[in-house]
């Protein structure tokens, strides 16, 4: 018999979702729990609390710098990589939409600082929200292009004296073992961590984001606020952050402590450099094509930010600082 | 139950029910739901029904021994040349939507890329099979040697589980999950085997 299940697998006596129970215990949870809001949350995924974020300029210099065009919506909405909701593209979708993150959304920022500071997210959204269409490039070779909604991290940053030593960003998400997968089931370490070079945390196209496509961001795309480094690889984009912290030294990353070989600190989109186990070179922009097949696209140096950003690599070499 | 399995129903039924993912799968693609990536869709879904029924296979003689059933074995053939049809459809996903019929990028990732060597691998063995998979076949080249040659699916099954395994990022449960049903089925071979030379 075959029969249809959410994961958009099939049974045949013997299901992989078998040996991956939380996903399921989590969306069974969401059933018996929540009830009939939830079942909303699970019929339009992460559009349940999504709130149109009013006060926000659109016409920036840094708006549509390489004059893109977004992805559909539903393709960013329901392809995600956000392993603590499930290790497939349409788990998080699914599993994520039923958490509640906490409305205050406190977030840390310590470390060689003066003096440590907590920004709630709605001081954070007044320091100045801003549009810009960016490209995002997964290192699995697949991008969108999206449009966020987010404040620039600089201007953040700004909001504590940071001291001599403060040459690396950390960032941390938010982690619940209750409400998510384990380390081992996710395949990470897990909470997620993150960091960036000062230089590059400063730099303008650096953007923490609190929403997309003029709302709040739905929960599988990193709510209540994010990491948005458009000229690096998807996953340096941190999700949920709940701790920023600056440090001395170069800060350990997940994907980095999974396999340093593959995943390197810096990350940048780089066509020159392959992953060691696929090339590159090409990407797949989801959404286009005859019929939205994705149409493949050679991969630009920086994900086509060079004139903002090739400057911080200068004398750098990108295949050893890869 | 001799009845059931000598029947010619039985063997349709067994037929349709190997062609229904592929039906399942044109299905998806005419409403168009096939995930914000169709392309990683088909090759995953085309890649998985590859190792399913590698297993399900290489599970006809554990229930032919376990059930005493020699009949269950006139289901083989077809089962293996469902095995290789999802190979092909799995390659084809790779050679035309994924790489375009572009040669020497295939070259350079069947070359380059360990996964994609393992993978070819894993549908190199089939081939022999797949073509030696009729009665001439078994006449021409004498049972035992047709016997010896047909374990080469034991090495495309393997093949294909490390393929999957190498290509995943972090997540190995599911191909760990194929891999320790393929061992189990190995070991109940083994099993037998030494039983028989004990005797």
């Amino acid at each position: 018999m075959i029969i249809r299940t959410s994961d958009k697998d099939f049974n045949f006596g013997l299901r992989y979702s078998d040996v991956t129970p939380k996903e399921l215990y989590l969306n069974r949870r969401k059933f018996l729990g929540a009830g009939a809001a939830a079942l909303g949350a699970l019929a339009l995924p992460g559009s349940a609390d999504a709130a149109v974020l009013n006060g926000v300029n659109k016409t920036g210099p840094m708006a549509n710098l390489l004059k893109d065009t977004a992805s559909p919506k539903k393709d960013v909405t329901t392809y995600n990589n956000y392993y603590e909701f499930g290790t497939g593209k349409q788990d998080p979708s699914q599993n994520a939409p039923a958490w509640k993150p906490n409305a205050v959304w406190p977030v840390k920022i310590e470390g060689e600082v003066k003096a440590p500071k907590t920004l709630n997210l709605a001081d954070i959204m007044k320091l100045g929200m801003e549009e810009r269409i960016y490209r995002m490039r997964c290192v699995e070779r697949w991008s969108v292009v999206v449009p966020w909604i987010g404040i620039p991290l600089a201007t953040v940053l700004k909001q504590v004296e940071l001291t001599g030593n403060a040459k690396y960003v950390a960032f941390e998400t938010y982690y619940n073992a209750k409400e998510m997968l384990s380390a081992r089931e996710a395949g990470i370490a897990l909470p997620y961590v993150e960091g960036l070079r000062i230089d590059e945390a400063m730099n303008p196209l650096a953007m923490l984001a609190v929403g997309m496509y003029g709302e709040s961001l739905p929960n599988q795309n990193g709510a209540p606020i994010r990491l948005v480094v458009p000229w690096k690889y998807g996953y340096k984009n941190i999700k949920s952050i709940v701790r920023i912290r600056l440090v001395e030294k170069e800060p350990p990353t997940t994907w980095g402590i999974y396999n340093p070989r593959e995943y390197g600190f810096y990350s940048n989109v780089n066509p020159e450099v392959d992953h060691p186990r696929w090339s590159q070179k090409q990407e797949q922009r989801l959404g286009t094509g005859f019929l939205g097949q994705g149409t493949r696209i050679d991969t630009v140096k920086f994900n086509g930010y060079g004139a903002q950003v090739a400057s911080l690599y200068t004398g750098m070499d990108l295949a050893k600082n890869h | 139950m001799n009845k059931l399995l000598s029947s010619k129903w039985t063997k349709a039924v067994l037929f349709l029910l190997g062609l229904s993912p592929l039906l399942v799968l044109l299905w998806f693609v005419y409403q168009l739901d096939l995930t914000a990536n169709p392309l990683e869709y088909i090759t995953h879904y085309t890649g998985d029904w590859t190792l399913r029924f590698f297993i399900i296979t290489l599970a006809v003689t554990p229930l032919r021994v376990m059930l005493n059933r020699p009949a269950v074995t006139r289901f083989r053939r077809m089962l293996g040349l469902y095995t290789f049809f999802y190979g092909c459809l799995h390659l084809l996903t790779w050679v035309w939507f994924d790489r375009q019929f572009e040669i020497s990028g295939m070259w350079e990732d069947i070359v380059k890329r360990l996964y994609i060597t393992v993978g070819m691998a894993s549908f190199a063995t089939m081939v022999p099979l797949a073509i030696t998979s009729n009665a001439r076949a078994i006449r021409t080249l004498g049972f035992k040697r047709w016997q010896q040659l047909h374990r080469l699916i034991y090495v495309g099954a393997a093949a294909g589980v490390v393929h999957y395994l190498w290509l995943v990022k972090s997540d190995i449960r599911k191909p760990l999950m194929y891999g320790a049903i393929l061992l189990a089925l190995l070991l109940f071979r083994a099993v037998l085997w030494i039983q028989k030379k004990k005797r």
